[in-house]
């Protein structure tokens, strides 16, 4: 209980880990491609938050900028990724990744 | 109680915000002071409003409620408060519900690093500005929820204007915003600061208001924030998405009692946030007018007084009302009414003559008086604009504001680091 | 500044995230899922500042909070949500994936049981310095000049790319 009240860098990590699994989840058992996008952004987030943490052990601000940059690339990548289910959905009228199987015999 | 009273007191001593000393008790005072001023701010906002605009427009505005409608705010809200809250049946109860207390808290939360003096904040964080760009940005999140959760068509089309706009003019803004705190990066160890505080201080290190520095550029930076913060809240003349004649008052037409209350108190505590920012990047936050050029005790006790004489001043104007009001008996609660609030006003000014008080005032009232005159630029400009259209709205986003931005973003770098190497080589 | 109750608020913040992130994943209403999102990710700018990165913070909120969440939402309400809220919502393998996810939650156990000595030490120093943002603009702006221009670079080919994508004739 003791060491349950001080508040360590194994800590963040359980956390991050945690959502790390739950990003996974929802990657892998969704349908909705919405929802699977947003399942991805869990997992980018459980990444920076591993990266500020070990920025934060071993001094230096490293590791903040790595965050910095992945934010920037999550926020390019989510804009992609949306275009792409926008032009998918223009022709198939539905967000089911189920459906997206013209290419499968 | 004897160790409270002395952790109440060991903060009366130091030189910083209570949130930067870490302590408790201080910051939930400054809180609360800060939430009062802001409801009694958006109640005197709500009544200048109708009046101001109904004088521009050569008629008296509310004269019923209370001597020259001062009442009037306060029977708003209590028929806000009573009226039936509906809630249109096939939408989305849990985002309808969540999405004015979303709005609200994203102008609210704010005020948590707003400086009305060099220890009269909240707290002071590193990263001052970018909290407030950032917060703000949280209640376009709360429109399109409100728009979406309708379920109706008009709002949704308004929240997506909204949105839209919103997210258009932060570009803007966030491009002037740089250049400003660009120039708080020239003294003597050559960096910046992003705080709040820090800002206001490097312009008072450097001698003069960042609107004035490397005329025009200061300026420049200045006219593309006012217009992209008015564009930022939604008034007028960029009020398309709300306006009752275009789209039925847009996203908040479902609202109804006091959840457009809260909509409303939200549109303008957004607005007075806005223009903190103008005024503690550009216009000095609080430093009285020419604190470096017109220095020593006599100018200082002269612009000491003016905090007394404003009050004194609308207390005078209570009592020529007074005077003017008709003498029939029907009018006699209202003459009284009348002639307590300038009493009152009054004694508010008198007491704020006396220097133990003074000294502590100044900082606040400055920073106040200048809010408040972007309130009533706010007011000015409903009152005599058009409304643009939206994809006017847009093109000037975009085309023109945008491309503004970063030339003076280029150009004010390019000066300073001119004046860096050609003062400090 | 001396930190105030900071396990009271590391779990408090923590538990936020993760009932979030299990509303991502579990809802039926995207629009739900979008605000659980919202939610888990102005709690994970609050543990930024727990951590001492107030600017990643604040770059959290403006980016990730106020920008991507926003794009989120205006495209879930363009792409119509009636009919796949009424189909089912969990694909065919879930089975699968949940062995999977369990496999990885192993190994995830396995790497912080047997790495968790490494650490220097367990109680970490409280910064007091004020300058987080000047040390990261040395860096970003020093050493990883070069990366930082590559990012601008990709983000103006995702603007591209995305226009192109969601327009209906190129």
């Amino acid at each position: 209980m003791e060491s349950m009240l001080h508040i360590t860098t194994l800590h963040y990590l359980v956390l991050g880990a945690a959502l790390f699994l739950l990003g996974v989840i929802g990657v892998l058992t969704r349908r909705n491609v919405v929802i699977v996008l947003m399942s991805i952004e869990l997992i980018l987030n459980a990444v920076n938050l591993n990266l500020v943490a070990f920025s934060r052990i071993w001094g230096g601000v490293h590791g903040q900028v790595f965050a910095i940059f992945v934010i920037t690339d999550a926020a390019a990548e989510a804009a992609v990724g949306l275009g792409i289910l926008i032009a998918f959905f223009r022709n198939k009228e539905t967000v089911n990744i189920d459906e997206v199987n013209l290419l499968k015999w | 109680m004897g160790q409270f009273i002395q952790y109440i007191q060991s903060y009366l001593a130091s030189d910083k915000t209570p949130g930067a000393a870490g302590n408790m008790f201080w910051v939930l005072v400054y809180i609360l002071l800060v939430f009062a001023g802001l409801s009694v701010a958006v109640i005197a906002m709500n009544w200048l409003e109708r009046k101001i605009l109904a004088h521009m427009q050569v008629r008296l505005g509310p004269m019923r409620v209370g001597p020259h409608g001062l009442m009037q705010p306060i029977a708003d809200a209590i028929k806000l408060l009573l009226k039936e809250d509906i809630m249109p049946a096939e939408a989305d109860a849990l985002i309808f519900w969540v999405a004015p207390f979303v709005v609200v808290l994203a102008a609210f939360t704010v005020f948590v690093v707003v400086p009305f003096g060099p220890t009269h904040a909240i707290t002071d964080m590193n990263i001052g500005i970018l909290f407030m760009l950032g917060v703000s940005s949280l209640s376009v999140l709360g429109i399109v929820m409100a728009g979406w959760a309708s379920n109706s068509h008009y709002p949704l089309i308004g929240a997506l204007r909204s949105s839209a706009q919103m997210v258009s003019y932060e570009v803007a803004m966030g491009l002037a915003v740089v250049s400003a705190v660009l120039m708080t990066s020239l003294n003597a160890e050559g960096t910046g600061t992003l705080s709040m505080i820090g800002i206001v201080q490097a312009q008072q290190a450097q001698g003069e208001w960042f609107i004035f520095k490397f005329f025009p550029l200061g300026l420049v930076a200045f006219f593309i924030f006012a217009v992209a913060m008015i564009a930022e809240t939604n008034r007028a003349p960029f009020d398309l998405a709300e306006a009752e004649s275009e789209l039925t008052a847009g996203f908040h037409t479902e609202y109804s009692g006091f959840r457009w209350s809260l909509f409303f108190l939200a549109e303008y505590s957004a607005m007075i946030a806005v223009s903190s920012i103008a005024v503690t990047l550009w216009l000095g936050g609080w430093l009285r007018p020419f604190p470096n050029l017109l220095t020593g005790t006599v100018w200082n006790q002269l612009f000491s007084l003016f905090p007394g004489i404003t009050f004194l001043f609308f207390a005078a104007m209570c009592f020529y009302n007074t005077a003017r009001m008709p003498k029939h008996p029907l009018f006699r609660i209202q003459t009284i009414g009348l002639a307590g609030f300038g009493v009152i006003l009054g004694l508010i000014g008198l007491v704020l003559f006396i220097p133990a008080v003074s000294v502590r005032i100044q900082d606040i009232f400055w920073f106040s008086a200048k809010v408040a005159g972007f309130m009533y630029l706010y007011i000015w400009y409903r009152g005599t604009f058009p409304r643009y259209r939206f994809d006017q709205l847009m093109r000037m986003g975009w085309k023109v504001l945008l491309p503004l931005g970063l030339g003076v973003l280029i150009l004010t770098a390019g000066v300073a680091l001119l004046q860096e190497k050609i003062w400090h080589p | 500044m001396a930190p105030v109750a900071t396990p009271f608020f590391f779990y408090l913040l923590s538990g936020i995230m993760l009932i979030g992130g299990i509303l991502v994943i579990t809802r039926k209403n995207p629009v739900h899922s979008a605000v659980a999102l919202i939610i888990t990710l102005l709690a994970q700018a609050s543990i930024y500042l727990m951590l001492y990165a107030p600017f990643v913070a604040g770059v959290q909120i403006i980016l990730y909070a106020g920008g991507i969440m926003v794009l989120f939402l205006f495209v879930i309400m363009l792409v119509s949500i009636d009919r796949s809220m009424r189909e089912r919502q969990f694909n065919s393998q879930w089975v699968v994936g949940i062995i999977a996810a369990t496999a990885l939650g192993g190994l995830f156990i396995a790497v912080y049981t047997k790495g968790k000595d490494i650490f220097p030490e367990h109680v970490l120093p409280i910064v007091e310095d004020n300058n987080n943002t000047q040390e990261v603009a040395k860096l970003l702006y020093g050493q990883y000049m070069f990366a930082f221009e590559i990012a601008s670079l990709l983000l103006l080919v995702a603007i591209i790319g995305a226009v192109v994508m969601a327009k209906k004739r190129i």
